[in-house]
C-alpha cells in the first residue's frame, strides 16, 4: 500500500534527534505563552476599573471612567438560565435516545449525522437561523427568549456529544443485570445508568454553558442591543449580554473605553475559569473513583 | 442496590402485579420513549431548519441579483447608492486571506504540539498541558479580538511596514492561535491511534525516534491530521468576532494581509449591528452571505468526515 521504508538512507543525525523535541515543545509553548500574555495584559488593563459599582451600574456612553456592566451581567444570567432550561433536557434526552434506546437503527445514524454536521456549523449561522425562525417566523422579536433559544440550539450538539460519552462509560453488564431483574428500559436508564453517568453529563453541561456565555456573534444577529440601562425583567425584554457589552466597548472609537472592555473581559474570564475549573475537578474526581 | 435486591425478592415471592398497573407502566414507558426520540429527531429538524431558513431568505436576494454577478464580480457595495454592486469577491478575498494566515500559524504549531503530547511528554506534563490547551480553546473569541487590536497590531506595526490599523494579518494570526488547540487535540487522537507495533517495528529496524515519527507515525496518522486541518479551515472561515473587531471592516478586493478587509462573517455582524428590517435588502443580503458561508463550511466538514473515516478504516485493517 505504501512505499516501503528505505533502509539504506542515512538516519537523522544526533543533533536533529536532540533538537526535534524542543521544536515540538515550541508548538505547545508558543500558544500557551500567547494565552499567558493575553491574560496578563487583560488583567493589567482592566483590574483598575473593577469595583462593586462596575458589576452593578449601567454603562455610560459618555464617560468611560464611570458605569459598568450591571445590565449585561443580568442579561447573561437570564440567557444562561433559559438556555440551560431548554438545551440540557433536550440534549440529555437525545443522548439517552441514541445510547439507551436506539443504538443501531438507520434513524439513529441519521440523527448522528445531523449532530456531527451541526457541531461544525459556524455560530453566526445559528444566529441567522434564530433571526429567521425565532425573531421573525415565531414573532418573538429581539427578546432575551429569542437569544436564549438561539444559544440553546448552538450548544445542543455539545451537550448531546458529552452526555453520550458519559452514558457510554456505564458498563453494559449493569444494564443487562437491571433488565434481567425485570426492570423496564426506562427504569434501567433512570435508576442504574443515569446516576452513574451524571457527573460526566454535568461536566459536559457546564462546558456547554460556558461556551454559551462567551458567544457574541449569534447574539449580535438576533438583536441583543448594544446599549441598555436595565437588565431584563421578563422573557420578552430587550437585553444585552456580557460579551455584547465588551464588543460595544471594544468598537467604541474612544480609546479609553478599551479599559472597560478589559475589565469586562476579566469578569467574563473569571466566570469561565470558575466554571471550567469546577468541570475539570468534577471529571478528575469521577475518573479517580473509577480507577 | 438494596432497592433492586428488594425488588427482586418481592417479585419472586409476591404474586405478579395486577394487570391494570402493568398496562399503565407500559403506556408510561411508551410516552418516555417517544419523548426521547423526539429529542433526538430535533437535531434533524434543526439541520433542515437551517437549510430552509437560509434558502428561503436568500432566494429573495437571488430573485434580483444573478448568481453570476454574486460569484463573478469583484465589487461589493450592496447598500450604497442607486446602483449597488453585489459581487461577493471582496468578502471572499478577506475570508481566504485571514483563513490562510490562520492555517499557516495553526498547522505547524498544532501538529508539533500533537507530536509532543503523544510521543515525548510524560503523563505528568500531559496532565498540566492538556487542561491549559483546553483553557486556550475555551477563551471567547471576543477576547482574542481585543488582544489583536490592543497588543498584536501595535506590536506588528514595528515589524511590518505599511500595516493598517485594522488589518487581516493580526486577525489571521490571532485566529491561528485560537485554532491551535483544535488541530493539536484532533491530530493527537490520530497519532494516538497509530498502533504501537508499527513504532516497535521501526525501532526494531534500527530507526531513531525522530525517524520513526517522520516516516512511520505521521504518515500513518496522515488522514486524521488532514481531517483535523480541514476542520480547522472550516472553523477559520466561520470565525466571526476576531475579524469583526481586528480586520478593519472594509470590503475591498485584496489579498494583501497588511490591508483592512471584511470577511463574510464580519459583513454579517456589521449589517446586523444596525437596523435590519425584515425583508429589506440588507436583511436579504446577510442571508445570502450566510448561505454561502454555510455551504463552504459544510463542504469542509464533509471532507473532514470522509478523511477521518478513512483513518478509522485504516487503523482497523
Amino acid at each position: 500500500m505504501r512505499r516501503p521504508i528505505d533502509l539504506t538512507s542515512r538516519r537523522d543525525g544526533i543533533l536533529a534527534e536532540r533538537l526535534f523535541p524542543w521544536l515540538c515543545r515550541l508548538g505547545v509553548a508558543l500558544p500557551l505563552a500567547m494565552l499567558g500574555w493575553l491574560l496578563l495584559r487583560v488583567f493589567v488593563d482592566g483590574v483598575g476599573r473593577i469595583d462593586g459599582s462596575f458589576l452593578t451600574d449601567a454603562p455610560s456612553q459618555l464617560n468611560a471612567k464611570v458605569g459598568g456592566l450591571g445590565p449585561a451581567l443580568m442579561g447573561s444570567l437570564w440567557l444562561i438560565v433559559l438556555t440551560s432550561a431548554v438545551a440540557l433536557p433536550i440534549g440529555i434526552g437525545a443522548a439517552i435516545y441514541l445510547e439507551e434506546y436506539d443504538r443501531r437503527s438507520r434513524l439513529a445514524s441519521l440523527v448522528e449525522l445531523a449532530i456531527s454536521n451541526l457541531a461544525g456549523v459556524p455560530s453566526i449561522v445559528y444566529g441567522m437561523l434564530g433571526l429567521g425562525l425565532f425573531v421573525h417566523t415565531m414573532a418573538l422579536g429581539e427578546t432575551v427568549l429569542a437569544g436564549a433559544l438561539t444559544l440553546a440550539l448552538l450548544i445542543l450538539p455539545i451537550v448531546i456529544t458529552a452526555a453520550r460519552e458519559a452514558l457510554r462509560t456505564v458498563k453494559d453488564a449493569l444494564r443487562e443485570a437491571a433488565l434481567g431483574l425485570g426492570a423496564t428500559r426506562w427504569q434501567t436508564t433512570r435508576q442504574v445508568v443515569l446516576p452513574m453517568a451524571l457527573p460526566g453529563i454535568l461536566t459536559g453541561a457546564i462546558l456547554a454553558i460556558s461556551r454559551a456565555i462567551g458567544e457574541t456573534a449569534p447574539l449580535v444577529v438576533v438583536g441583543a442591543v448594544a446599549f441598555i440601562m436595565y437588565g431584563p425583567d421578563g422573557v420578552d425584554s430587550p437585553y444585552t449580554a456580557l460579551p455584547m457589552q465588551i464588543f460595544q466597548w471594544t468598537s467604541n472609537p474612544k480609546r479609553e473605553f478599551l479599559d472597560n472592555a478589559a475589565a469586562g473581559i476579566l469578569v467574563l474570564m473569571a466566570t469561565l475559569l470558575i466554571l471550567n475549573g469546577f468541570a475539570i475537578w468534577l471529571r478528575n474526581r469521577t475518573q479517580a473513583r473509577r480507577t | 442496590m438494596s432497592e433492586a435486591a428488594a425488588a427482586m425478592t418481592s417479585t419472586r415471592t409476591a404474586p405478579a402485579p395486577a394487570r391494570p398497573h402493568r398496562r399503565a407502566a407500559r403506556w408510561y414507558e411508551r410516552v418516555i420513549e417517544v419523548g426521547l426520540r423526539g429529542c433526538g429527531l430535533l437535531s434533524i429538524a434543526i439541520t433542515i431548519g437551517i437549510v430552509v431558513v437560509l434558502a428561503n431568505e436568500s432566494s429573495a436576494f437571488f430573485a434580483h441579483v444573478s448568481l453570476t454577478e454574486f460569484l463573478g464580480s469583484t465589487k461589493w457595495t450592496p447598500l450604497i447608492g442607486e446602483a449597488p454592486h453585489y459581487g461577493v469577491w471582496p468578502l471572499l478575498a478577506a475570508t481566504i486571506t485571514t483563513s490562510v494566515i490562520a492555517m499557516v500559524v495553526a498547522t505547524p504549531l498544532g501538529i508539533l504540539a500533537a507530536i509532543y503530547l503523544s510521543e515525548y511528554a510524560g503523563a505528568r506534563t500531559r496532565r498540566v498541558i492538556k487542561p491549559a490547551l483546553e483553557l486556550l480553546a475555551g477563551v471567547p473569541t471576543i477576547v482574542f479580538g481585543y488582544f489583536a487590536i490592543t497588543v498584536l497590531t501595535p506590536s506588528l506595526a514595528g515589524w511590518v511596514p505599511g500595516l493598517a490599523g485594522g488589518n487581516m494579518l493580526s486577525a489571521g494570526i490571532m485566529m491561528g492561535v485560537m485554532i491551535v488547540p483544535l488541530v493539536a487535540s484532533l491530530s493527537e487522537d490520530a497519532i494516538y491511534a497509530v498502533p504501537a507495533s508499527l513504532r516497535e517495528a521501526s525501532y526494531g529496524l534500527g530507526g531513531g525516534k525522530l525517524e520513526t515519527i517522520r516516516r512511520v507515525v505521521v504518515p500513518s496518522a496522515w488522514s486524521g491530521i488532514a481531517s483535523a486541518m480541514t476542520l480547522a479551515v472550516s472553523r477559520a472561515i466561520g470565525e466571526t468576532m476576531i475579524v469583526a473587531i481586528a480586520a478593519g471592516n472594509q470590503p475591498s478586493f485584496t489579498f494583501d494581509a497588511r490591508e483592512p478587509g471584511q470577511t463574510a462573517t464580519a459583513f454579517i455582524v456589521d449589517i446586523a449591528k444596525g437596523e435590519t428590517p425584515h425583508g429589506s435588502v440588507a436583511y436579504q443580503t446577510i442571508f445570502a452571505v450566510a448561505a454561502m458561508l454555510f455551504v463552504m463550511t459544510l463542504t469542509m466538514n464533509m471532507i473532514a468526515f470522509r478523511l477521518s473515516r478513512r483513518l478509522r478504516a485504516q487503523s482497523r485493517a
